[in-house]
């Protein structure tokens, strides 16, 4: 990290400053994971680190490649949209497999499945 | 034009997501990068995929923009309920069942990722059969109004650009 050094100094803070806000989102993530109460309530709480924190975190790295290569860095963002796109099927099949087993095992905390029409 | 490139819109975001990839707009980048846009279209083309019907694309810079408000709104509301001391709680968290009017496949998967991308909700489940949708909330005080949220921040306006 010593090209670090050529940035400038307003450049350096504000880097800094995004790393720390995207790494500190990514922890208070996983604190959550720690102290949350039930599994519906801790899924919430690594999807700080995949939206604000992730997206300050590549801020912090397009700004810093920008300026130190002096062109334009911004492949960073392709990382941003497939994080976007592919989070919900994850968060989607975790919630669902934890709904599905309580819901066989008689847990009445969940909801029971719609009564629509079709059944 | 429809056999030779049958996914215009997939061709050209595979492209510029090589371009973004190799970092150059050479001429030789740019050529690769067509050879792979069609080939991807052509792929996709072979799953025949529901068509993609784009409406009022003027509205989509305004919903981006709410999106990422709505993102750090939550993204803080979030960190704060995690950090604030266990014995004060009074939150509780819950299910809410939504009927959603809109019935777009590619509306809907939006939908999922706005939701998903906003920290304290989650889509859990949807059902095709009676159209309804079933959200957990981190902080839920009133049922109600997260069926208002939900219908009428994000679902009326994505029923307009994609229905």
């Amino acid at each position: 990290m010593t090209y670090a050094t050529e940035l400038p100094a307003w450049a350096a803070l504000l880097i800094s400053l995004l790393l720390l806000l995207g790494s500190g989102l990514a922890f208070i993530g996983a604190i959550g994971l720690l102290r949350l109460k039930n599994f519906y309530e801790r899924v919430h709480a690594p999807t700080l680190g995949a939206t604000l924190g992730m997206g300050c975190v590549l801020m912090a790295s397009m700004l810093f490649f920008t300026l130190l290569q002096s062109r334009l860095v911004i492949h960073e963002l392709l990382i941003a949209a497939l994080v976007v796109v592919t989070t919900p099927v994850t968060l989607m099949l975790l919630t669902r497999a934890a709904l599905y087993r309580d819901r066989i095992e008689g847990n009445d905390t969940v909801p029971p499945p719609p009564t629509g029409k079709h059944q | 034009m429809k056999r030779i490139l049958p996914h215009p819109l997939l061709a050209l975001v595979l492209l510029i997501a090589w371009l973004l990839l190799v970092g150059s707009i050479s001429p030789g980048a740019v050529l690769l990068g067509c050879l792979l846009a069609i080939g991807g279209a052509l792929a996709l083309a072979s799953l025949a995929p529901p068509r993609l019907r784009l409406r009022r694309l003027a509205l989509l810079p305004g919903l981006l923009r709410d999106v990422l408000v709505e993102v750090v709104r939550s993204n803080n509301a979030v960190a704060r309920i995690i950090l604030q001391p266990a014995a004060k709680t009074v939150r509780h968290s819950g299910f809410v069942r939504i009927p959603l009017d809109m019935r777009a496949p590619y509306g809907l998967a939006a939908l999922a990722c706005i939701l998903t991308a906003t920290p304290g909700t989650v889509w859990v489940d949807y059902d095709a059969a009676d159209g309804t949708m079933l959200l957990h909330v981190l902080d839920l005080s009133d049922e109600a109004e997260w069926v208002r949220i939900v219908k009428e921040r994000w679902e009326r306006r994505l029923m307009e650009i994609f229905e």
